[in-house]
Formats: C-alpha cells, sequence, structure tokens
C-alpha cells in the first residue's frame, strides 16, 4: 500500500490490527498448505526404509541417509552421470541462448538492413507457434544427422537462436538504452561488432542474466526434448533418469525415489534462493508462464 | 562471427573502404545486419519454417519412418474427424483439463495476489513461498511427488484416514486421475500471482479514496474498480495459461507412466500426438494431430482476441 493512509479513529486501528492478523493467520495456513507436499517428499526421503509411509506425519523416527544411496545407484547408470548429462546440456544451451539471441536482438533494434521489419515480423510469429508442428520433422532432420543419442539436437537450436521469446525480451531492453551511445562510437569508427561487445552486453546484463537463469531452468526441467532425442541410458538427463527410475522401482522404494527427485530439484532451489527477486521481476514485467 | 569486425561501418561516417560499385554499396549498407541476423535466419529456415512446411506435407502422406511418404489427401484428417475413439478420448479430456484448471488457478492467483496488495508485512516471504510451486512446476520430480501424494498409500488418503475417511487409489481410478492433474497445476498459480500483484500496483489509489468517500463497500470496489482495471491482465493471463494447459505432458506421462490411462483418462493431446509418433512412428498421423492442435490453438487465441473488445477494458 503506497499511498498515504487515511486518518480514522483509534476504534478504526484496532480494527485493522485484527484484520491484519486475520489476514497473516490465513496466509500462514495457506503457506503450509503450499508446502506440505514439498516437505512430505523431504522427510519421505530421509525417513528408514522399514518406517511405514502411508502415514501423513512429517518427522521421521531417526533421519537415514540410506534413501539416497540407494537411489543414486539404483538403475545401471548412476545418477552422478545423469546429473553430469543435465548439467552439460544446460549450460551450453545457457550459453548458445544468450548468445545467439543477444545478435540477433541486437540487429533487429539497432542495425538498418533493408527488410529488417519483414523479419522481425516474422520473428514474433515465431513466438506463437506451438512447437508441435516442427518437432517430427526436426526429429527426422537429425535422425537422417545421425544426431539422435547425442546432446546436439538439445544444444545445436540454441546457438541458432530459436527461442524467440527472449529476442523479443533482449529487443525491448536495447531499445531502451540511449542511442547517443552508439551513434557516438559509430561516428569514431567503431564497427557493429565493438558497439555490440564494448556497450550493448556491458549496459544490458540485467536482461542477460534473466535469460540465462529461464534459459538454464527450462532446459534443466525439459522432459520432452530429452525423452525423443535420448534412448542410451548414458547419456540420460535427471529427468529422463527420474522417470526411469518411477518406471523401474513402481511404488516399492518409495523413499529412494523421493530422494533422487529432491535432489533434482536442488539446481532450480539453488537459482531460485539467489536470483529469486530477478525471477520475480522477469515474470512481473514479461509475463512469463513460470 | 569475428568477421563482422571487417570494416563495413555505415557509409555515412565516411571511414573504412566499401567496395565500389552499386552492389558495394548494398553490401555495406546491408551486411552488418545480416551478419547478425545470420544465426536466427539458420534457426528460421532449418528449424522453423522448412520443418513447419514439411510436416504440414507429411500430415497429407502416410510417413513411417521406414517407407517413403505416400500421398494419402485427406484420409488422416477424414480418420481423426471420423474414426478415431482415441482422439476423441483426447480432446475430451484436454478440454475438461483447460476448462476447469485455467479458471481454478486464476481465481487462486487473484485471490492471493489481492491479499497481498493490501500491504502485508513480511511480503516477499509469503510471495516466494507462494511462488515455489510454479518455478518447480513442470519437473519429472513434482509429478513423481503427486503420483505418491494421490496413491492409495499416499498423502491425501493419509489424512481422508485422520477423519475416518477411506480414500480410493485416485490415480489408478479414471473417475478420479484427471482431477489430482487439475490440483496439480492449481497448485501451481505462483506465476499468474505475481501477473496480478504487478498488475495491481498499477491501480492508481485515489480511485479507491474517492469510492470510499462516497461510501462504497469492498465488494462494490472489486466489482467496479479492481476487476475492469485488471482486465488487461486478466486476459494475458488467461491466453497465456490456456496455451499452456493445452500443450501440458509431462504430468501426465509421467502419472500415467506414458499410457494416458486408466482408460484413457489422462490422455492430454500432446501424450497421444506422442504416442503416435514416437510409440507407433506414425509420423504422418502425428504431423495431422499436430496441425490440428495449432488449429485449435489458433482458434482459441483469435476468439480471445475478437471478444476481448467486449469486456477487456483499456486505458484510453
Amino acid at each position: 500500500m503506497n499511498r498515504p493512509p487515511i486518518p480514522r479513529g483509534p476504534g478504526a486501528a484496532r480494527h485493522s490490527i485484527r484484520r491484519s492478523a486475520f489476514i497473516h493467520a490465513g496466509l500462514i495456513v495457506a503457506s503450509f498448505v503450499m508446502l506440505y507436499p514439498l516437505l512430505w517428499m523431504l522427510s519421505g526421503s530421509l525417513r528408514p526404509e522399514n518406517e511405514i509411509f502411508g502415514g501423513s506425519s512429517l518427522i521421521p523416527s531417526h533421519i537415514s541417509l540410506d534413501a539416497f544411496v540407494r537411489g543414486w545407484n539404483g538403475l545401471q547408470i548412476s545418477f552422478g552421470t545423469f546429473f553430469w548429462n543435465s548439467l552439460v546440456i544446460s549450460v551450453l544451451a545457457t550459453i548458445g541462448n544468450v548468445f545467439a539471441c543477444s545478435l540477433t536482438a541486437y540487429a533487429f533494434a539497432r542495425l538498418k538492413f533493408r527488410g529488417r521489419n519483414f523479419w522481425f515480423a516474422l520473428m514474433l510469429g515465431t513466438l506463437m507457434l506451438p512447437y508441435h508442428v516442427t518437432l517430427i520433422p526436426q526429429y527426422i532432420l537429425f535422425l537422417d544427422m545421425g544426431w539422435v543419442n547425442t546432446i546436439l539436437p538439445l544444444v545445436v537450436p540454441k546457438y541458432l537462436a530459436v527461442d524467440a521469446f527472449f529476442i523479443f525480451l533482449m529487443v525491448q531492453f536495447f531499445r531502451g538504452i540511449p542511442r547517443e551511445l552508439d551513434e557516438a562510437a559509430m561516428m569514431d569508427g567503431c564497427s557493429a561488432w565493438r558497439i555490440y561487445r564494448k556497450i550493448m552486453l556491458p549496459l544490458s546484463l540485467p536482461v542477460m542474466a534473466t535469460a540465462a537463469i529461464f534459459s538454464f531452468l527450462w532446459t534443466w526441467e525439459d522432459f520432452f526434448g530429452p525423452l525423443i532425442y535420448l534412448n542410451d541410458m548414458k547419456s540420460y538427463t535427471v529427468q529422463i533418469g527420474l522417470r526411469t527410475f518411477v518406471d523401474s522401482t513402481g511404488s516399492s522404494d518409495w523413499s529412494s525415489l523421493f530422494a533422487m527427485s529432491i535432489l533434482s530439484l536442488i539446481p532450480i532451489f539453488l537459482l531460485f534462493l539467489f536470483f529469486q527477486r530477478a525471477l520475480i521481476e522477469g515474470i512481473a514485467t514479461t509475463g512469463m508462464k513460470r | 562471427m569475428s568477421s563482422a569486425s571487417s570494416p563495413v561501418t555505415a557509409p555515412a561516417s565516411g571511414r573504412g573502404y566499401a567496395p565500389p560499385g552499386r552492389l558495394g554499396r548494398i553490401l555495406s549498407r546491408n551486411g552488418p545486419g545480416y551478419l547478425f541476423l545470420l544465426p536466427w535466419l539458420i534457426g528460421f529456415f532449418g528449424l522453423t519454417l522448412g520443418p513447419a512446411l514439411s510436416s504440414l506435407y507429411l500430415s497429407f502422406t502416410d510417413y513411417d519412418l521406414i517407407q517413403a511418404p505416400n500421398w494419402v489427401g485427406l484420409a488422416n484428417y477424414v480418420r481423426i474427424a471420423t474414426a478415431d475413439p482415441k482422439f476423441n478420448a483426447a480432446m475430451h479430456v484436454t478440454f475438461l483439463y483447460v476448462a476447469l484448471s485455467v479458471p481454478l488457478k486464476l481465481m487462486f492467483a487473484l485471490a492471493v495476489a489481492m491479499a497481498f496488495n493490501r500491504g502485508i508485512a513480511g511480503l516477499p516471504l509469503y510471495r516466494a513461498i507462494f511462488y515455489l510451486p510454479s518455478l518447480l512446476g513442470s519437473s519429472v520430480a513434482i509429478a513423481v511427488l503427486w503420483r505418491q501424494l494421490f496413491a492409495a498409500d499416499g498423502l491425501v488418503n493419509g489424512m481422508l484416514a485422520w477423519f475416518g475417511f477411506q480414500g480410493p487409489s485416485w490415480i489408478s481410478n479414471p473417475h478420479y486421475s484427471l482431477y489430482t492433474l487439475v490440483v496439480l497445476s492449481v497448485w501451481q498459480f505462483g506465476s499468474p500471482m505475481i501477473i496480478f500483484l504487478a498488475g495491481l500496483r498499477q491501480i492508481p489509489g485515489d480511485l479507491y479514496e474517492a469510492a470510499e468517500i462516497d461510501g462504497a463497500s469492498n465488494w462494490r470496489k472489486f466489482w467496479r474498480i479492481t476487476l475492469p482495471l485488471l482486465t488487461p491482465v486478466i486476459f494475458f493471463n488467461f491466453v497465456v495459461q490456456t496455451i499452456d494447459a493445452f500443450k501440458a505432458f509431462t504430468p501426465a506421462f509421467i502419472i500415467s507412466e506414458g499410457t494416458g490411462g486408466p482408460i484413457n483418462s489422462t490422455l492430454f493431446y500432446t501424450l497421444y500426438l506422442y504416442q503416435e509418433a514416437f510409440g507407433f512412428f506414425r509420423m504422418g498421423y502425428a504431423s495431422a494431430l499436430a496441425w490440428i492442435l495449432v488449429i485449435i490453438i489458433s482458434l482459441f487465441t483469435a476468439f480471445a482476441f475478437l471478444s476481448s473488445r467486449y469486456w477487456v477494458h483499456y486505458d484510453e
């Protein structure tokens, strides 16, 4: 509430204290409901194996890390490999996204060339296109190139700026940078590349950070891409490893399933802890869906 | 990209040496732009436009990855429309899911955002807690969690047991399985909530003060001020969340182990498409399914935009 309060009598003050206590009580209960499933998963992963699981209590009789050990080696290939694969793919995809999208955005925002508005309109058009229409031919293309079962189909497209959303985001940001800066540099004979490297990128760290964080998150959480492109267990990402683990254990070993699930969420959780502001502002200002 | 640093500066600067002649002038004027655009252009033609046209073509064939595609005309579309019970099931499941999850999610998001907008202490903490599920949302881990929450001996039935109820096995009962996914979607109301909160902050406070002086009740203020001024944000959230719900895939896949069961009760459209394409390798048929999804989403979007004229309030 950023407007000055309207002066009221003492009765109104008491009323508003009661009211805010009421709101807090409601929010605390609601927070508990929101977090309960996650806490239940955490406590389930720390439970000794013999403890009956159906109970809804949160506190295990004693804490045991057995489930993490069982889960880590629960498949023929250890989860360490899956984590490594996910990390490699996510890092490479993030670099590609930030690099390629910023190049494209710079061209659209600042460079003058024939047909710019035409290409820009096409780029905006791809924003709305569901990926399902390109899915099957892309798969056939990568299959013919021998890329299926490698990380290439998950990484290379990011270096070709396929995420139009990030381009759009960066164009908006670049347009906000004063034109005088790069015009002056151009007068001094700076090439477009130098202006991009020395002026635009350093001045747009916030939007680059937002794009990097969301790229990493989305790639880490991606299930569909790895599901169709990675068939060999050695190349699985964490998400696919978890899915295989579900299918192989069924509901016989919940606690180790939960343990691996918790581990798979840790990178997201860390990003959330350290970049919460950037995440929330990113959503509030750009309307991202997650 | 280092070639972009070659001396092709803007001709106006008078520096650098542009190649002589008309072609040279065109190159030096447009060269840098197209060099920067090159990765995107390759991606656009190679990974977006080309594949989109190709899948349109494949949707009129019987391509199966092994034999060369044969032109079958409209046969795929005719079969989808008239003789495919699984398509009907997928449509039913998907529309039910969209119709239930989107309004519920937006209602929760708006209600919580309004509670936050009263300027309570500790807002960042509460906001973080409510946003977290939405952030973790599409992970396989959360789908795994949901599977166990609603299992026969899961948390939900454990809680029901306190009150003496014996709950069913929600996930494996075709009457309830889809609703567990609706609950999952509603639980993730965090990001529309943040967008609503940003929208509520834009509403000028003096409007409420004027209304208070006129003695308007909270209820009236909500209907006459908050809701109308928030319609652009509601519209935005509605469109984005609906399109997203049409594309939902992961939770249904994990909960049903890729089958869409029990009895097709969680057969989301995208799951059916996946089964046809990557389970049975009916690439032609799956391409037709993909184009029907695009048509559905486009029709919805067009309808939303057309209707927005009658209910979305924009500042003149």
